[in-house]
């Protein structure tokens, strides 16, 4: 199946745009509102697009954090299997603060976030994405106060209504107090791998903030430093002094380059690095929900099993209860195959989407380590560029 | 044989064999100077032959006089410094081009503090002596192999105590040392007493300050008795001011008990704006000076600090970098360990590639830490000099206060004198009583005008020195200044270079 991918933020609709099918969508444009305890960011979401469940081409919106949030949460229930994209973490501290990187930063992440999913093949078709990205506010906010309230009152679901009976009854009939887990050795490899991957990232991203840190101390410390050969400049005057001076200046100048590149570093590798981190996460929740989905396949069969034996039983006994039994065993026997062929898909989506995952993940961590050697290489070029130029200014002094 | 033309001039030795040169050469360093202004430091033999005003011995003011028996400072014997043993206590500064070609060599760690530790440069010629005013002589000293030693008094405590001696080695091109090379053994308390009988004999001069004695026990290596003794030595080198001997000292002990309480009453009529000192032209130009001396001591020691917070966190950078790396390289070895795709070999290759960059760059960082410390080091140096300034600024007020003192009671005096004159002349045929009153105040008066006019000497060689040293101290700082600043801009600029190619590379490798 044809998908579209777009990497981030807003790509340009390609040259024949009737055909290729696109959708790409930018948080913008973030403003404070309310009061205090009350205040949140509001963000500016417009979308382009030429898919035809969409009401136009073009959409703009305004959506707030928790809608976001409403979003992935509803991914997350209807596309078991699927690596939903991470969120920026709520991080109830600084939200208060709101310091101009923090926005910043979430900004970014939400951008990532939601244009990671309008360029999955499966995730864009979602209905939720949809009422995300076009419902209007009062609509919006309705959904979000209601979310939990609308979803576990659901009576369609079959599932649910068994989930909650039978988990009870096959634990008391089969005497299980341990959970059932898959015995698949490469499912087994690949757990392994996912938590180790977590704690290997975390560590690097913990690093690499602790750079982004130093570099900010750096640039401190230079403008500190700049100031005051500044004033022993002017305490010894003549040449000595103005060479004094000069350094100085540089050193000043050097710190703004340094707290340019500090924040640099901050966006472009520390936080991929973060994103990384949060995306194994991501990872971690689906293995969750396939060990869910893989226990309920089991209790089920099990109990169908039992059910089944039950029937017999009644059948041969020529009770009259046979007729309810054999209607409970039919309806036991659809919600077994339906919580078989759901852990199915989980187990074939998530074989697709570890091999989506890693190639992302290869590709992302390839710019971000591209924007570090830049930035690095940047940085140089302009702190060996400025102390050279002082150079001749002191080989004057001495000569002179 | 010198010692009947000058009543203060101790016996100087004269050295007939190498032996006695080499036994007696610290001895040698301390006792001779040279009273007329000459460049170079000419031969102790010709120099005590042309004495023939007054000359002072500084390390035998009235108050201390040691034998040359007990001297500390004489012994233990002197050696020659021998090639072979020894030389590996000489290692040669880490050169840029080192860093450049093997960035990954291990820095000796081992390096002795040389004087020239600014003089990184290789393309520059510094004289060996950080800034000695002359030219065509070199003196630099060493101090390095510290060893422990047991004391060997006769204590009661069995065990006894334990010292560290140091090895100072010489290489000078001064011909009155007798030799080019030489090493002795000092300990810490030797340099206590150089220090002190720099301090007692050199009023007026910027002795630099001694380590205390525990930053000495703590770093072995001794880095600051050596630019001590080298700074006391470059000072050797240049004219000595003529001391007149018998120079009369402020009040000190028990002695002159007398004498402290009218210095006293002086002082605090000086501090209540009382009687004004005598006024010198020079005054208004020192007063201008110690503001300058006062300002610049503070701008120096903001600017140490800053240097301090600067070094901190180009060390924390280069910390950070490497710990970056490290993880990297472990994240590499498990993707390739772990890899089910070959997204996962390809990425893991990508990562090595940055993380050997990382580390390679904050070995870049270390390295650019060490220098920048040697460099901005100069900055502490200049800080402690200050205190030797305050010290020369001190003797010269001390000294001044003797003066105002003694011209105060001279005053006195007269006024005494002249009233019991008046007073006897009125009495027909004289008054016995009062004229031998007289008598003794005369006396009295005759010796205080002694002690006056060299107080005033005195006072008149301290304010040359101060200002003598205060132009040596502009010159000297002026230069090592400059070669600070150069020498940690050239770091930075190397060191940012080879940052440069190192990062290029990875542009290079990533595409």
């Amino acid at each position: 199946m044809e998908h579209q991918r777009s990497v981030s933020g807003l790509s340009q609709s390609p040259r024949s745009p009737s055909s290729q099918p696109y959708l790409s969508v930018s948080v913008t444009d973030p403003v404070k509102l309310g009061n205090g305890v009350q205040a949140y960011i509001s963000y500016r979401v417009i979308t382009k697009t030429n898919f035809p469940d969409y009401q136009g081409p073009e959409k703009i919106v305004i959506r707030r954090y928790s809608d976001f949030i409403w979003l992935r949460d509803r991914l997350f229930d209807k596309y078991k299997g699927i690596f939903i994209p991470p969120l920026p973490e709520k991080s109830a501290v600084e939200k208060f603060r709101f310091s101009a990187e923090f926005i910043e930063m979430r900004r970014q992440a939400l951008d990532v976030f939601v244009n990671r999913i309008a360029s999955h093949n499966l995730l864009q078709q979602s209905e939720d994405l949809r009422t995300f990205l076009q419902a209007d506010e009062e609509t919006m906010e309705r959904l979000r106060s209601y979310e939990t309230g609308i979803f576990k009152k659901k009576p369609a679901d079959l599932m649910q209504i068994f989930k909650d009976v039978q988990s009870k009854v096959s634990d008391v009939v089969l005497g299980k107090e341990k959970p059932v887990e898959e015995s698949n050795p490469e499912y087994e490899k690949l757990k392994h791998y996912v938590f180790e991957l977590e704690n290997h990232l975390a560590e690097a991203q913990k690093h690499a903030y602790r750079l982004v840190k130093r570099h900010r101390e750096l640039g401190q410390s230079l403008s500190d430093f700049g100031k005051a050969t500044k004033l022993l400049g002017a305490c010894e005057g003549q040449a000595l002094g103005k060479a004094f001076s000069d350094l100085g200046a540089k050193s000043e100048a050097l710190s703004v380059k340094l707290q340019k590149e500090a924040h640099q570093l901050l966006m472009s590798f520390e936080e991929p690095l973060k994103d990384y981190v949060r995306a194994v996460q991501s990872i971690k929740a689906t293995i969750g929900e396939r060990a869910n989905a893989f226990r309920q396949q089991c209790e089920l069969a099990e109990t169908m099993k039992l059910k089944e034996i039950n029937l017999d039983k009644l059948m041969l006994t020529r009770s009259d209860r046979v007729g309810e039994a054999e209607h409970e065993y039919k309806e036991l026997k659809a919600a077994s195959e339906e919580a078989t062929r759901r852990f199915e898909t989980i187990v074939r989506l998530m074989n697709e989407e570890i091999v989506r995952f890693q190639e992302q993940k290869t590709q992302d961590m390839g710019i971000a380590f591209h924007e570090f050697a830049k930035g690095q290489a940047r940085l140089a070029n302009n702190v060996a560029d400025a102390w050279r130029s002082l150079l001749p200014k002191l080989e004057a002094c001495s000569s002179a | 044989m010198m010692g009947s033309e000058n009543p203060g001039f101790e016996e100087a030795h004269l050295f007939t064999s190498r032996e006695e040169m080499e036994n007696l050469v610290l001895d040698d360093l301390l006792t001779t100077h040279h009273p007329n202004n000459n460049n170079s430091y000419s031969s102790f033999r010709s120099a005590n032959s042309s004495i023939s005003e007054s000359t002072h011995h500084p390390l035998s003011p009235p108050v201390l006089s040691t034998s040359a028996d007990s001297d500390p400072l004489l012994s233990p014997p002197v050696y020659r410094n021998p090639n072979a043993s020894d030389n590996n206590s000489y290692i040669e500064p880490h050169s840029y081009a080192d860093v450049i070609i093997s960035p990954f060599d291990e820095n000796s760690a081992s390096e002795i503090n040389c004087i020239d530790s600014t003089s990184q440069d290789p393309d520059s010629s510094f004289a060996l002596s950080k800034s000695s005013s002359s030219s065509s002589n070199y003196i630099k000293i060493m101090v390095s192999n510290p060893k422990k030693e047991q004391e060997t008094t006769n204590s009661l405590v069995p065990g006894g105590k334990t010292y560290y001696t140091y090895l100072i080695t010489t290489r000078t091109n001064i011909p009155d040392f007798g030799s080019s090379e030489f090493s002795v053994r000092r300990r810490f308390r030797d340099v206590v007493t150089l220090s002190d009988r720099l301090a007692e004999a050199y009023h007026g001069y910027f002795i630099p300050p001694r380590p205390d004695k525990n930053v000495v026990e703590s770093q072995v290596e001794g880095r600051l008795p050596l630019s001590m003794s080298t700074d006391v030595a470059s000072r050797m080198l240049d004219r000595v001011m003529v001391a007149p001997h018998e120079a009369v000292q402020p009040a000190k002990g028990g002695k002159d008990l007398l004498r402290l309480f009218k210095e006293l009453r002086q002082s605090v009529a000086n501090d209540w704006g009382g009687s004004k000192p005598p006024v010198v032209e020079e005054d208004k130009v020192f007063m201008e000076n110690k503001e300058s001396i006062h300002d610049l001591e503070q701008q120096i020691s903001n600017a140490s600090q800053q240097a301090e917070t600067l070094v901190k966190a180009q060390q924390d950078m280069g910390e950070t970098m490497g710990e970056l790396g490290l993880t990297f390289i472990k994240l590499t070895k498990f993707e390739n360990e772990e890899a089910m795709y070959n997204s996962q070999r390809v990425r893991a290759a990508d990562m090595k590639c940055v993380a050997t960059a990382a580390v390679k760059a904050s070995r870049f960082y270390r390295e650019l830490n060490a220098q920048t410390v040697k460099h901005l080091d100069t900055l502490h140096e200049y800080l402690g000099l200050m205190l030797a300034v305050h010290g020369a600024f001190t003797d010269r007020s001390s000294a001044l206060l003797t003066v105002q003192t003694l011209l105060s009671e001279l005053s006195t005096l007269h006024s005494r004198a002249e009233k019991l004159e008046a007073a006897s002349s009125k009495i027909f045929g004289g008054d016995k009583s009062r004229i031998h009153k007289i008598k003794e105040l005369k006396e009295t008066i005759r010796i205080t005008e002694d002690a006056k006019n060299v107080t005033i000497r005195e006072y008149e060689w301290i304010k040359e020195n101060n200002k003598c040293e205060l132009e040596r101290l502009d010159k000297e700082r002026r230069v090592d200044f400059l070669n600070m600043l150069k020498g940690f801009v050239v770091n930075q600029v190397i060191l940012d270079s080879c940052f440069l190619v190192l990062v290029d590379d990875l542009i290079v490798q990533e595409i």
